[in-house]
Order: structure tokens, then sequence, then C-alpha cells
């Protein structure tokens, strides 16, 4: 008696949360990923302190045009004399608020559809899935353009955009794991039990499939980050003065022979951030699920 | 083969229409009135509406689609506003420029990644493979215009090697492509790498090496062969990738492809020729989609066998 108790000490039991980050804190790369991204997110979020919006970040100055990277503007300053790296720190805000907030949107979009189709099977299945498979048919640029043009261009209605490619990777991954977990014997014995089929999913299958979604959110908000910024380069993504990165890197190319800091600096920002959060992704992979690691 | 690749074909028409159905709905409540642009600032109301019954605009919507459904299996996808040229012929004429980017991109990803992915596996927790990683961790997490950029500034503007924008020679392509190939090279490498680690442990690879085969055999033979489905699959999922990858690079090449003729279409709203070729791109996407699946049956004899059964 004494010894199994001994045995239940030593092994105390863990929740999925602490023994993912016991594992995931052996991993150096995603600790590096974390570490910048704790780093981004303090700077975005105390950036309106820091900064005055109006004066440093779109406050024309045309004296100081042009100037390179220097002690008094690190990053250099733009055609309009504003300084750039007030407006990369600013731009953090908007690429993560973009980033996370069209995920997120995609997921609970994604999320429902996925577990509907995976649950029920049958025609709702297909009826859902083919509509997927249409809509994966048509280049994820494409279809947002056809949204902004519609909606017109502002964050927000750039975040619905890029939600529409997200929702659709979200559906598959959820209608995937859905489809492994409905058939086993704790779910079937809560349907006995009479419960309604949304409460059997929210509370029985949906945290049974967390690991490949949580995975999933930290990759695509990378991705979404990159896409954001491809539209706003093509002039279709945050209106103008805010200094997204993308729309950033789409003045700096009016000045790559003269300034070419104006392209690489933003750049970076966002290969940095993609590249901690790509990081901090494959290190949640190997920490969730350590049968995949090789 | 034969049968199902016609069954293919015959199940792309209703994803045609519900893709173009969709697009024509969405693009048709964008951008104002269409007569309006066209008649210009000085046009009377007569004119006006002279112009609208000409193009149909006043029927309703679903006839509209109709029109529109009737003239694309003609070829006939209407006028550009801005250029007044037919919307296919302007299409087909910058197809080429699109696909020689994109076939030269997949071919410099593919020449890059494919060793490179075999020997990052063969040499799996050593500094090697942790080098090809790290390659192929910065090419996702790049986006591919400002790799573009830098491209420009380094072989362009300092050392003048190629040519900053523009269609000329061969020389004119390298940047583009590479531009357009170097995400896809690094997730090719990434799928390569972990295909290849899962075949290298299989028996029949030991029972190669007994047989005596020479490793290099064991490794392309027996080890490539088997691992180069899901590489294909991967390299087919990022077909998407490398339209998107087109449009930025081709905007910021200045290369006469699709991609720029969306983005031009785009700030000069000419509804027409964006709803034209985007419903032209998903066609497209649909028509590789399909070459995709048939070159599996190509590499794969088992799912050969499974689709002549089906089929």
């Amino acid at each position: 008696m004494g010894q199994a108790s001994d045995i239940k000490n030593q092994y105390k039991k863990r929740t999925l949360f602490q023994e993912t980050w016991r594992r995931l804190v052996k991993n150096r790369g995603a600790m590096l990923g974390l570490g910048f991204l704790v780093l981004l997110v303090l700077a975005a979020a105390l950036s309106p302190v820091i900064f005055n919006y109006e004066v440093d970040v779109i406050g024309q100055n045309m004296q100081d045009r042009l100037m390179g990277p220097c002690a008094a503007h690190w990053f250099g300053t733009d055609e309009y004399g504003r300084d750039l790296f007030a407006r990369v720190v600013y731009g953090a805000r908007y690429s993560l608020i973009i980033g996370v907030g069209s995920v997120m949107l995609g997921l609970i979009v994604g999320t429902i559809l996925g577990s509907q189709a995976g649950f029920h099977g049958g025609i709702t299945d297909s009826i859902i899935m083919r509509g997927i498979d249409i809509f994966y048919s048509i280049p994820n640029i494409m279809t947002a353009v056809v949204i902004v043009s519609l909606l017109g261009p502002s964050t927000v209605n750039l975040m619905i955009a890029l939600a529409f490619s997200c929702a659709s990777s979200f559906a598959r991954i959820v209608r995937a794991s859905v489809m492994t977990i409905r058939d086993q014997e704790y779910v079937e014995s809560s349907y006995a039990m009479g419960l309604p089929t949304w409460k059997i999913i929210v509370k029985h299958i949906l945290p049974n499939c967390l690991s490949p979604i949580i995975v999933q959110i930290t990759l695509l908000i990378g991705t979404t980050i990159i896409s954001a910024s491809s539209l706003s380069f093509l002039g279709i993504g945050v209106p103008a003065p805010a200094p997204e990165w993308g729309a950033l890197l789409s003045a700096g190319r009016g000045h790559i022979r003269d300034a070419s800091y104006m392209c690489i600096i933003p750049g970076l920002a966002i290969m940095f951030t993609v590249l901690a959060l790509n990081l901090l992704g494959d290190g949640l992979r190997d920490a969730l699920d350590p049968k995949l690691k090789k | 083969m034969l049968k199902y690749i016609l069954k293919r074909l015959v199940m792309l028409i209703p994803v045609i229409m519900v893709t173009s159905f969709l697009i024509f709905w969405a693009m048709s409540l964008t951008g104002g009135d269409p007569a309006l642009m066209l008649a210009g600032d000085n046009a009377k109301p007569e004119q006006i509406e002279q112009i609208r019954e000409e193009l149909g605009l006043n029927d309703p919507f679903i006839v509209r689609y109709g029109n529109y459904m009737k003239g694309m299996i003609t070829g006939d996808m209407g006028q550009s506003y801005v250029t007044k040229r037919d919307v296919f012929k302007t299409f087909m004429e910058r197809l080429p420029n699109t696909l020689m980017l994109g076939g030269a991109a997949v071919l410099i990803a593919v020449v890059v990644s494919l060793p490179l992915g075999i020997y990052t596996a063969i040499h799996q927790n050593t500094w090697k493979d942790t080098a090809g990683m790290i390659f192929a961790l910065f090419g996702t997490s790049m986006p591919n215009f400002w790799l573009g950029l830098m491209l420009i500034i380094l072989f362009s503007l300092k050392l003048g090697l190629f040519p900053t924008g523009g269609k000329g020679g061969l020389d004119s392509l390298v940047l583009p492509a590479v531009t357009v190939g170097f995400g896809l090279a690094a997730l090719i490498t990434r799928t390569t790498r972990s295909s290849m680690l899962d075949v290298l442990r299989q028996d029949y690879m030991t029972t190669a090496r007994a047989k005596g085969c020479s490793e290099k055999q064991v490794i392309t033979v027996h080890g490539l062969k088997n691992a180069l489905i899901p590489i294909i699959t991967a390299i087919g999922l990022q077909m998407s990738l490398v339209i998107t990858g087109s449009v930025l690079a081709e905007t910021v090449f200045s290369w006469p492809g699709i991609g720029r003729l969306v983005y031009d279409s785009i700030s000069k709203r000419d509804v027409p020729m964006v709803t034209g070729a985007i419903i032209m791109c998903s066609i497209l996407m649909c028509v590789i989609n399909l070459v995709v699946d048939l070159i599996y049956a190509f590499f794969d004899p088992r799912i050969k066998a499974q689709y002549s059964k089906k089929g």
C-alpha cells in the first residue's frame, strides 16, 4: 500500500498543459521563438505608450526625409521623414492583430463546419467538404482579392478575407480528428445518456482533437501574416497611412535604388515573426505528439 | 485509365459552374456601374441607358450569369472596360508567360530540394541536417515578394547580373523564378526529408543492401522511388502557392503574366477582366490538380490499378 502511494507521489498526475510545457522547455528553437514572440507582443502592446501615433508614426517631417539608419533614427526615415523604427514597431500591432484575428475567426467557422461534417458524415459531410474543395480550387490570394473588392479595403475586411482560407484548413483537420474519435466508447455512452449532439461535440470530442488544432493555429498565424502583408503590398490590404508591414514594403519598393533599407527592414520584421511562429509551431507539434518527432 | 480521365473532366463541370457563379456574383456587386465607367464623364443619361441595354445590364442577375456562361463556352468572356479588348484573348496571351514562370519555379524548386531533402535525411541529426533544415525554415518564413526585392537589390542593382524586371531573354526569368521557387523548395525539402526518413527505416532497404546494391542504388532506386508519392502530393498541393507567388513576383518584376493582369485590372477597377481572369485561374487550378492526380498513377502502379478499376 505504502509502495503504491510512493509511486503515486513520484508520478504526479500532470495536465496536458503541464506535460506539453515540460517537453517544450527542452526545445531550444521553440523557446527562442516563444521569447521573440513575447517581446514582440510586449512591444506591440506598449507602442501607443512609447510612440505618439499622430506625431511619431504618421506625422510628416519633410526635412528628415530618406535618412539612412543613424543614432537618431535607428531604422532610418521614409519618403515623408517618418521614423521607420516607430512605424515598424507600431506595424507589429497590425500584423499580430490581423494574424491572430483571422486565424481565430477561421478557427470558429472551420471547427463548426469540420465537426458537423465529421460527426454526421453522409450527405452533410459531402456537401460541406465538396464546398470546401471548390473553395480550395481558387488560389487564396484570388479569394482574398474578390472579398476585399466586395467589402472594400479595411483592416476588418482584410481579416474576413484571410479567415476564409484559414477556415477551410481548420475544417479539414477537425473533420479528420472527429472521424477518428466519434466511434469511441465514451462518445457512444454520452449519446446513450441522451446528451444533445452539440454538447457531445463541444465537451467530449473537441477537447480530444486539441493537439493538431493548436499546432495549426501557430503555423497559420505565420502564413496569415505573410498573406496579409502580400495583400497590403498589392495595395488591397490595410489602407494608408497605417504602418502595416506589407504597406511599408510597398512604399519601400519605390525607393529601392536610393533607400534600400526601406525594403530590407520591414521584410526582416515579417520574416523573424513568422520564423518565431514556425519554430514554436514545430516545437509544439513535437511536444504534443512525441510519436511524430523525427 | 482513359475512362477515369474523362470522368474527372466531367466532374470539373459542376465545380466550374459553382466557382464561376460565386465569382461572377461577388464581382457584379463591386465596382459601381459599368455603364457609367464606359460612357465617360460627359455622357448623357440616354447614352448611359443605351450602353446599359447593349451590355444587358438591365437583365436580372440570373439571366446575365446565363449569358456569361453561354459566352464562356465559346470563349467569349466580354470586353475589358479599360483596353476594350477581348477578356479571353488577353488572358490567353498572358497565360504562357505565367506558365513559363511557374514551370521554371517548380523546376528550380525540385532540382534544389530533392537532393537536399535526401541529403539531410541520410545525415539525420548531424550539422549537415541542421543546416539544411535551417535553410528550409527560413524559406518557409520569408514573404516571397520580399525575397524578390532582396534579389533585385543584390543581383540587379549591386552586382548588375540580371535585369530588374520586364520580360527579355532567359536572364530575365532567373530572378522571378527563384523568387517563386524558393518557398516551394523549402517546403519540398521538408517533405522529402521526412518521407525519405520513413523509407530509410524499411526492411526492403536492408534487403537491397544485403543483395549487394551500391549505396547510391539503394537510395535512388529503392529509396527515392518509394518516397516520391508524398513528395508529389506536396508539390501538387503547393500549386496554389505557385499561382499566388506568381501574382506577387509578376508585380515585383513587371513580368507580363496573369498575376500582373489581375493586379492592373483591380487597380483600374476593370470588373470583366478581373472576373474572367479569376474564373480562368480556378479552372487552371482544377486542371493542374487533375494532372497531379494522373502523375501519381504514373509513379505508383497501385494507384494506377485503383483508377483502372474505378474507371
